[in-house]
């Protein structure tokens, strides 16, 4: 008994922290820790499109173009270009074309990868077999070419993979929808299909570091997915090699072992436990940025300026699919950065009178730093614009009701308070389709939609119930009833929430319509069943959400746009809003440059979208993060995603914090033994007790 | 007993069928072809092109069970049901929607679920046993009402509850382990103490008051009190007689789950971060992920059956009188 307290004791004293999660090894090291909650699904670049994957892949591949890091609202400069690319106008037989010519830097090498050792190209199943990984294999490199983003850009119709933007660049790409089709002829089973040897019309090669792409008409968002994974480099070799016989049956293939020339690689791919980036002896180097915003100076943000990057030797991205072990190891310091959970926001953050966020005195204490940043992301409460009740596709007087029915109910609907009561204040209303930060986004008096608010005491404020009421009896429905038969008014919100926590939040939406009244109903069904409903037209109000691919008003007004109706065209236009003029000119503003021309165009736009209201308001949803004391140059980017490279992490100052915060405590332990050993004693008197119980004597 | 053994093993054959039958039913009662092509394509951008393209490449374009296109047998085979089934039956499991192979994902996710369910099963058995004896042989005295008042509570606890309250205490406030996470080889050892203690734990009320009837029961019975007449001690006449008698029926319950042992825990290893087969299940059922909870679901039929056949066959090793015929 004297000798487990003892034991105990003597651990202790060593100063060891018991709960560290990581190898002994790498203790010390200038390595970076986070978190991934879902496996990505793919790696490949010309698959890849979600947030999940990109965490990975634009730490790996580069394409031409980047977003600076600090600067706001986002810019595009160069990452392997040495030019962000402007657009030649052609005219060739009646028709325009935009041509980009892309000039990428000389002497940018690839990571080591057993693809570019030619040896490796032609191996055996046998030695594939006995492969723990492919990096088993003797590692080469080679320069990166004009030759390897062309080759990308035809991998974005390879029959045998799922390109997203496919759809899209067809209709831009100069020949390549038929390109796909004589690739689909030109494939046969288990056969490497070399693209080298099928050339696409609308790229070429101009030199060893120049290629030149031709697309159709005007499409100044092109730029934009030239700093998308889907126009980065790829090498044949990697897709030869990954086609070799035995490679897929080891999960050895491009979707999962990327090649790239950013500042890391993958070097651990273990989706279900652990993603291991590390920095790419090959890597160039990049110089930190030397501008930022205002503030970014006094923040410590420019202190790098012009230093080498990536800063870090190694990133660490543990799987964590709950968030309860993922706030406490954050908070223990085995993560170096967080988001934050609703459950746990009054933990981190308070929130003034003001709506102004600030930390709480425990984070404080712990050092942490908060930053905020609103996403360039927009939830809706969409109207089916096919709808008989809400919509407006009918025309006449059915439409003019419909419209002042939406109107009314985009009063009625408090986002304010559901931000409030739901988000933790993690958001602003939004005014227009824009986010803010987005080219024609307006700030001040005149951003605010004057049909839902008004401007007073210098905010905005929404208009009293009554305003609503009465565009309610003006579309019919005087006191929520029909004017004709009497009959109340319901509205259904077609909803993929159904659990037991999203009582609350229907109840808020019934207390929002009865506001009017008008009678709510949800409609709750599964994610499948919801996605079919909208493809057919057959919702009635829903509530979905957009993030932008890009920060251009096109990618946000584009989800409103008649001809990309989800009904009609399966587009993204969701409520399948239909409005000419409105179409009209969405067609001019996609093809401006940033102009007061453009603003004048979409200030238009909004206007025309806050009169006829198919969205019944929405928000921009507020990211909070928070760093640790010892990580350094960390800010929020919502659009880039490449932001490893520029952190650096200060592994005394980490390992310092750790001892301290993670001393194990004992004394509950020997506590427990002792009630243990104590707990056996009246055992021990009773088993003696009966042992030496005689018979009971006859009476 | 050989004999007995292929009879069984032949009764299990239209049995997996009917399992993946119903399951292949219940998958597709929810969830359409397209509706797994869209989960697996994305929520932006997907166009009906990119469906048919997916479905085609993964035979999802064809009938779910009747194909009255085709001619012939083809009528059967040329659907969704026979070419994602007959394959099982030789245990190759083909690949995720993701493309990942799911041999190799069961073959590597399979160590970490033993790694966690073995020392539970073990320990807890062991750990269960002993406070029913105990209870047992204190029968009716305080510590026996107690120890059952103990069980009931502990029974009447959710499983998500000994594991938040566990993470809080063992790993939150007195910082003796890991809160989650895994590491291979003998590393592991610090992220399985938590969750081994918490399944022994969550496991003790249910069993052992369930044991301590069967023991209570054995003890009632004549040998044990000829036993006693003899003069036996308490504890051997425990030990040594009523254990082993009590044992058939613990068998039962408990042969049947080893096999069991190698899918893992569902709940246990998303909060501990485990990556085993618990968890890859869930993966798949909530990224509609068809050939892997196909997988998952045939191989449970499978070991289940086997733990049928071990629990039959360990019958004869602990009672003389059966014999497998």
């Amino acid at each position: 008994m004297r000798v487990l307290p003892l034991l105990l004791a003597i651990l202790a004293g060593c100063g060891e922290v018991w709960n560290d999660p990581y190898p002994a090894a790498d203790r010390g090291g200038n390595i970076l820790y986070s978190v991934f909650a879902d496996r990505p699904k793919h790696l490949d670049p010309a698959q890849s499109y979600t947030t999940d994957e990109s965490v990975f892949t634009r730490q790996i591949y580069e394409p031409p173009l980047q977003y600076h890091y600090l600067k706001r609202p986002y810019e595009l400069i160069p990452l392997t270009a040495t030019q962000v690319p402007r657009p030649r106008l052609v005219q060739k037989g009646g028709s325009t074309y935009s041509v980009y010519e892309i000039r990428i830097k000389p002497g940018i090498r690839y990571q080591p990868h057993p693809a570019f050792v030619p040896g490796n190209q032609d191996l055996q199943e046998k030695a594939i077999e006995s492969l723990r990984s492919p990096y088993d294999l003797p590692l080469g490199t080679r320069e990166l070419t004009a030759d390897d983003y062309i080759y990308q850009i035809k991998r974005l119709a390879h029959p045998q993979l799922h390109t997203p933007i496919f759809g899209l660049m067809s209709e831009y790409i100069v020949g390549l929808k038929a390109y796909a089709e004589r690739l689909k002829s030109a494939a046969a089973p288990g056969r490497w299909l070399d693209l080298r040897e099928h050339p696409l019309e609308g790229v070429a090669r101009i030199d060893a570091y120049t290629y030149r792409v031709t697309l159709k008409g005007r499409y100044p968002q092109f730029v934009y997915w030239l700093a998308m994974p889907f126009f980065a480099p790829m090498p044949w070799e990697a897709e030869k090699f990954f086609h070799q016989a035995g490679m897929a049956e080891k999960n050895f293939t491009l979707d999962w072992w990327p090649v790239g020339t950013g500042p890391f690689m993958l070097s651990q791919n273990d989706p279900n436990a652990r993603m291991v980036l590390e920095r790419n002896p090959n890597f160039r180097g990049e110089a930190y940025p030397s501008q930022g915003e205002a503030g970014d100076a006094a923040g410590g943000l420019l202190a790098d300026a012009g230093r080498t990057l990536p800063f870090i030797d190694k990133a660490v991205y543990t799987r964590e699919k709950e968030a309860i072990p993922l706030w406490n190891k954050f908070l223990q310091g085995y993560y170096d950065l967080s988001g934050i959970g609703s459950d746990n926001f009054d933990q981190a953050v308070r929130v003034s009178l003001e709506g102004d966020a600030a930390l709480t005195p425990d984070m404080e204490t712990k050092g942490i730093r908060l930053d905020a940043s609103i996403a360039p992301t927009i939830y809706y409460l969409g109207a089916n614009w096919l709808d008989p009740v809400v919509g407006g596709a009918k025309g006449g007087e059915a439409a003019e009701r419909a419209r002042k029915l939406r109107q009314a109910l985009a009063i009625a609907v408090d986002w304010e308070e559901y931000l409030s009561i739901f988000a933790n204040g993690r958001g602003v209303p939004s005014h227009s389709p824009l986010a803010p930060g987005i080219f024609g986004y307006r700030e001040g008096a005149g951003a605010i939609n004057p049909v839902t608010h008004e401007w007073k005491d210098g905010r905005a404020h929404r208009r009293p119930i009554e305003a609503a009421r009465k565009l309610l009896a003006e579309a019919g429905y005087p006191d929520g009833r029909d004017a004709v038969t009497g009959q109340p008014l319901v509205l259904y919100l077609d909803t993929t929430s159904r659990g037991p926590g999203d009582k609350a939040v229907m109840d808020w939406w019934r207390k929002q319509f009865a506001k009017l009244p008008v009678q709510f109903e949800p409609r709750q069904t599964d994610w499948n069943r919801f996605q079919e409903k909208l493809r057919k037209g057959s919702t009635q109000l829903f509530i979905v959400g957009w993030s932008a691919d890009y920060p251009d008003p096109e990618n946000f007004m584009f989800l409103l746009h008649g001809p990309q109706s989800r009904a009609r065209t399966q587009g993204e236009n969701a409520s399948n809003y239909l409005n000419p003029e409105f179409d009209a000119l969405f067609e001019r503003m996609r093809n401006m440059p940033n102009s007061p021309e453009r603003q004048r165009v979409i200030d238009r736009m909004i206007e025309i979208f806050r009169r006829d209201a198919p969205w019944i308001g929405g928000f921009h949803p507020k990211n909070f993060a928070l760093f640790h004391s010892w990580l350094g140059n960390a800010k929020v980017n919502e659009i880039s995603g490449n932001g490893l490279k520029y952190l650096k992490v200060d592994p005394a100052r980490r390992a310092a914090a750790r001892r301290e915060w993670n001393q194990p405590v004992l004394w509950p332990v020997m506590l427990v033994l002792i009630l243990l050993a104590i707990s056996v004693i009246p055992a021990v008197l009773t088993y003696r007790r009966r042992e030496r119980m005689a018979a009971r004597p006859a009476a | 007993m050989f004999a007995y053994i292929v009879r069984r093993v032949l009764y299990a054959i239209p049995i997996l069928i009917g399992v993946n039958l119903i399951t292949f039913a219940l998958f597709f009662v929810v969830n359409t072809p397209d509706d797994m092509a869209r989960m697996q394509l994305g929520a932006k951008r997907v166009t009906p092109e990119a469906i048919d393209k997916w479905k085609a490449e993964r035979g999802y374009d064809l009938p779910l069970l009747w194909n009255a296109a085709a001619q012939g047998a083809g009528k059967a085979t040329r659907t969704i049901f026979f070419q994602k089934s007959v394959r099982l039956f030789v245990f190759d499991f083909g690949y995720s929607e993701d493309k990942r192979d799911i041999g190799s994902e069961i073959r590597a996710r399979m160590w970490p679920s033993l790694a966690l369910a073995l020392p539970v099963f073990l320990v807890g058995l062991a750990v269960c046993i002993t406070f029913a004896l105990l209870m047992a042989f204190f029968r009716a005295t305080y510590l026996d009402i107690w120890g059952v008042v103990l069980c009931v509570a502990m029974m009447s606890i959710s499983t998500l509850f000994y594991i938040i309250g566990g993470q809080y205490i063992a790993s939150k406030v007195w910082h003796l382990v890991p809160i989650s996470g895994y590491a291979g080889g003998l590393d592991a050892a610090k992220f399985l103490v938590l969750p081994v203690v918490i399944g022994v734990i969550s496991g003790i009320g249910a069993s052992s008051r369930w044991y301590r009837t069967l023991f209570l029961e054995e003890m009632g019975k004549d040998y044990v009190r000829t036993a006693r007449a003899k003069g036996l001690a308490e504890s051997v006449v425990l030990f040594r007689h009523v254990l082993k008698n009590a044992l058939i029926p613990i068998l039962t319950g408990v042969v049947v789950v080893i096999p069991l042992l190698f899918l893992g825990s569902l709940l246990a290893e998303s909060f501990f971060g485990i990556p085993g087969l618990g968890s890859y299940t869930i993966d798949a059922i909530q990224a509609q992920d068809f050939a892997v909870v196909r997988s998952m679901v045939f191989i449970g039929s499978v070991l289940y059956i086997a733990g049928l056949i071990l629990t039959d066959l360990s019958y004869t090793l602990v009672d003389p009188r059966i014999r497998l015929e």
